[in-house]
């Protein structure tokens, strides 16, 4: 297989969603066939360079799925699928692209906070972020705030972001920051907030950086901010 | 002819009667049948009745009336002879219905022959506390119907793809159109606008030949007709209580000797012209229907008909009917399991209401219904779209809500995709999620997603805090209107007009206009 083919079949497979050859696609009849992981691990013995296989194969596709999404041909599964391609290709290209010099869109903390159980729309963040170039450190659900602000120091993560689905849990947020700024490392790191009971308007009152209605608006909010 | 047909819905019936209630109920009518009889103003029935076993007499009233006392053994034999399977045909092959009456597979159409049409437009108005808002609310106004509108309905009823056959929800009433005319142009308006099934009723008997000659040329001739046909008749030729009606039973005779279907319907009033009670409603009206169909079988035997029943309740403070109200379901299940009990296909009814608009009221009515009416497994379910005030308002923006509202309650009904293949996949999916580092079903969503498995939220549904539904619905109301109208070959529109007398010559320029 040729380099321009093999970043083609990418291409095309992260926008199928196909992480693996067992994965079915968007169309028909794809299953057995090599996904996005099989592909990448053959673009790489073919030496093609891990950076292009991100900007040629992965970041192209994601736009592609990115139009889809806005013309609501595909949904958030299909967004999700196409994200999870993208992950486990930086999984594999993340050492090689060390290797080569080439860093990560910034270090991203993802947490639910202390009392809430709930990770779908985290999870889904997640997902999506990694999919995006960002290096992903998921640090769960219910987790204690003193754990998430000595993740933030020991990774010297340039984000973080913070999930909450209860109106009795939220309030655990602006106890994070406020941890964040007696440890010295609140201007280290710009805070994301997230969550159904939570608003633009509560983000300010806590301190965070930024509301994010959901996982594409984060993303964009990420865009506006330099790591 | 393609032996293909419209999809419809097979639910599981829900029955709210037992074995034992159906079989008295079955016994009551007959025992109804047998005294007191029924009272029929048509000679031509009466002495068919009494050829075949019924004893009758000549009651001293204003009109010629005989009494008819029905032997349970006339009925039954006669009912028997009825068929199990009646086919509906459509222009368009694929739109033709398959009714069953051994399979609980439901069609939805319109109905009635109401004399409004409602018009709905958005208008923008401001508030007088806060002069800087607007709001956009419906305004509704109220417009005779004609054959331009009727015209207009059918070619949006084309379009609703969960609306399965077109029964005239409107009456044409242009200065032009006499009792003579008044078939033919309906028909005809109808039949140039979808190609669905038509059917109506018959104004004059001496129109039913015009009617059947157009059908014939739309469908390729008097055989093709038969095979695939077009038209259907609704006669309700019973006035309850057990009265047969003179005009009505002389277009029964003309419909059957012609060879089509027909609908024998009866529409009590449960308060007024039937007992308010189930059990007296509804072995009423399953008396009436029985002799009506018994009347067709006596006719013809194995003439295509179907039990149609509409029993409805009065209200009791004007008694109006009242459609949206727990008796309704009650009395047409009641009906829809005896006409399984007899094996004949059944006509019934649902998404009607008081509601004079579009709105809360017009969804509770009708959710009530259509949704109940649904899981009695009735095969052909008419008044089920745009009707408003009871049955005398049509309203297309209406038959657009109620068009998505029925396929969310097809999707709910719909036969369970549990088997064993199914089970081994979801096993693997269980399995492939719980070993994934995010345990997350959403992107094992996709199959199903896109093979049409997985509902969609509701089309008309707004973001903030406001109610956009009414206009969304306008909105594609308009897309659905702008699409192509399934027109008539012109030289067939040529040679109707040519065999047709009465036909007002505004249908055939909007029939070529849009070819």
């Amino acid at each position: 297989m040729q380099k321009q083919e093999v970043l083609e079949k990418i291409a095309f497979n992260v926008i199928q969603g196909r992480v693996e050859a067992e994965d079915e696609g968007f169309d028909e009849g794809l299953e057995g066939r090599p996904a996005v992981t099989e592909l990448t691990e053959e673009a790489l013995t073919q030496g093609v360079h891990p950076k292009s296989i991100v900007l040629e194969g992965l970041t192209k596709a994601m736009d592609v799925v990115g139009e889809k999404f806005e013309e609501e041909e595909y949904l958030i599964p299909d967004m999700l699928a196409s994200a999870e391609c993208v992950g486990a290709a930086m999984d594999i290209l993340i050492p090689h692209l060390l290797k080569a010099g080439v860093e990560s869109k910034g270090k991203f903390i993802i947490s639910t906070v202390a009392g809430d159980l709930h990770d779908i729309g985290k999870n889904i963040v997640a997902i999506m972020l990694k999919g995006g170039g960002y290096e992903v450190i998921d640090l769960g659900a219910d987790v204690p705030t003193e754990r998430i602000v000595e993740a933030v120091r020991q990774h010297q993560a340039a984000f973080l972001g913070l999930s909450a689905l209860l109106t009795t849990t939220m309030r655990v947020m602006g106890e994070v920051i406020e941890k964040l700024k007696e440890e010295g490392l609140r201007n280290n790191v710009k805070v994301l907030i997230g969550g159904a009971p939570t608003s633009s308007e509560f983000a300010k009152e806590i301190g965070a950086d930024s509301y994010c209605k959901n996982a594409f608006e984060a993303i964009d909010v990420l865009k506006t901010m330099a790591a | 002819m393609t032996k293909s047909y419209r999809e419809g819905i097979l639910v599981k019936p829900y029955e709210r009667l037992n074995r034992d209630q159906v079989k008295w109920l079955h016994e009551a009518s007959l025992s109804i049948l047998a005294d007191p009889g029924i009272w029929c103003y048509n000679e031509r029935a009466a002495k068919l009745f009494k050829a075949h076993g019924a004893k009758i007499w000549e009651e001293e009233s204003g009109s010629p009336c005989w009494r008819v006392r029905f032997p349970a053994g006339l009925i039954k034999q006669a009912v028997a002879k009825a068929p199990a399977r009646v086919v509906l045909g459509a222009r368009n092959p694929e739109n033709r219905l398959l009714l069953d009456a051994e399979v609980p597979r439901v069609y939805f159409g319109s109905g009635s022959e109401a004399n409004i049409w409602i018009e709905t437009e958005m208008e923008d108005f401001v508030s007088v506390r806060e002069g800087d808002v607007t709001v956009r609310v419906p305004r509704f106004t109220e417009l005779r119907g004609n054959t331009a509108l009727l015209s207009r309905a059918a070619r949006l009823c084309d379009k609703l793809e969960h609306l399965d056959f077109f029964i005239r929800p409107l009456n044409i009433q242009d200065p032009e159109i006499t009792p003579e005319n008044h078939d033919v142009n309906k028909f005809f308006a109808s039949l140039s606008n979808t190609a669905k099934h038509v059917q109506a009723g018959l104004t004059k008997v001496e129109s039913l030949k015009g009617v059947v000659r157009m059908a014939e040329l739309i469908a390729g001739g008097s055989q093709a007709l038969r095979e695939n046909p077009v038209i259907s008749f609704i006669a309700c030729v019973f006035k309850s209580p057990l009265q047969i009606v003179d005009d009505t039973a002389e277009k029964v005779f003309a419909i059957v000797e012609a060879g089509l279907p027909l609908v024998i319907s009866s529409s009590p009033q449960g308060g007024s012209s039937a007992p308010i009670q189930e059990a007296g409603m509804v072995a009423q009206i399953n008396a009436e229907i029985l002799a009506g169909i018994t009347l067709t079988q006596l006719i013809r035997e194995g003439a295509p008909v179907l039990y149609g029943s509409v029993p409805v309740r009065a209200r009791l403070d004007d008694l109006h009917d009242l459609y949206g109200c727990p008796e309704f379901n009650q009395y047409n299940i009641d009906c829809v399991q005896l006409a399984r009990c007899y094996k004949i296909p059944c006509y019934s009814t649902a998404g009607v209401g008081d509601a004079k608009v579009p709105g809360m009221q017009a969804a509770f009515e009708k959710l009530f219904t259509h949704l109940y009416m649904t899981m009695s497994g009735a095969q052909y379910i008419h008044y089920a779209f745009g009707l408003l005030d009871r049955t005398n308002s049509f309203c297309p923006v209406q038959a657009v809500l109620d068009n998505e509202q029925i396929g969310k309650i097809k999707h709910c009904l719909r036969q369970p995709k549990v088997g064993p293949s199914v089970v081994e996949d979801m096993l693997k999916t269980v399995k492939k999620v719980m070993s994934s580092s995010y345990r997350l079903y959403a992107r094992h969503v996709r199959k199903a997603m896109h093979a049409g498995d997985v509902s969609r939220p509701y089309r008309f549904e707004a973001k903030g805090l406001e109610d956009k539904v009414l206009e969304k619905a306008l909105d594609y109301m308009a897309k659905l209107e702008a699409g192509q109208a399934p027109c008539l070959d012109p030289s067939t529109v040529d040679q109707i007009f040519k065999e047709t007398p009465g036909l007002l010559p505004g249908l055939r320029q909007s029939a070529k206009q849009d070819k």
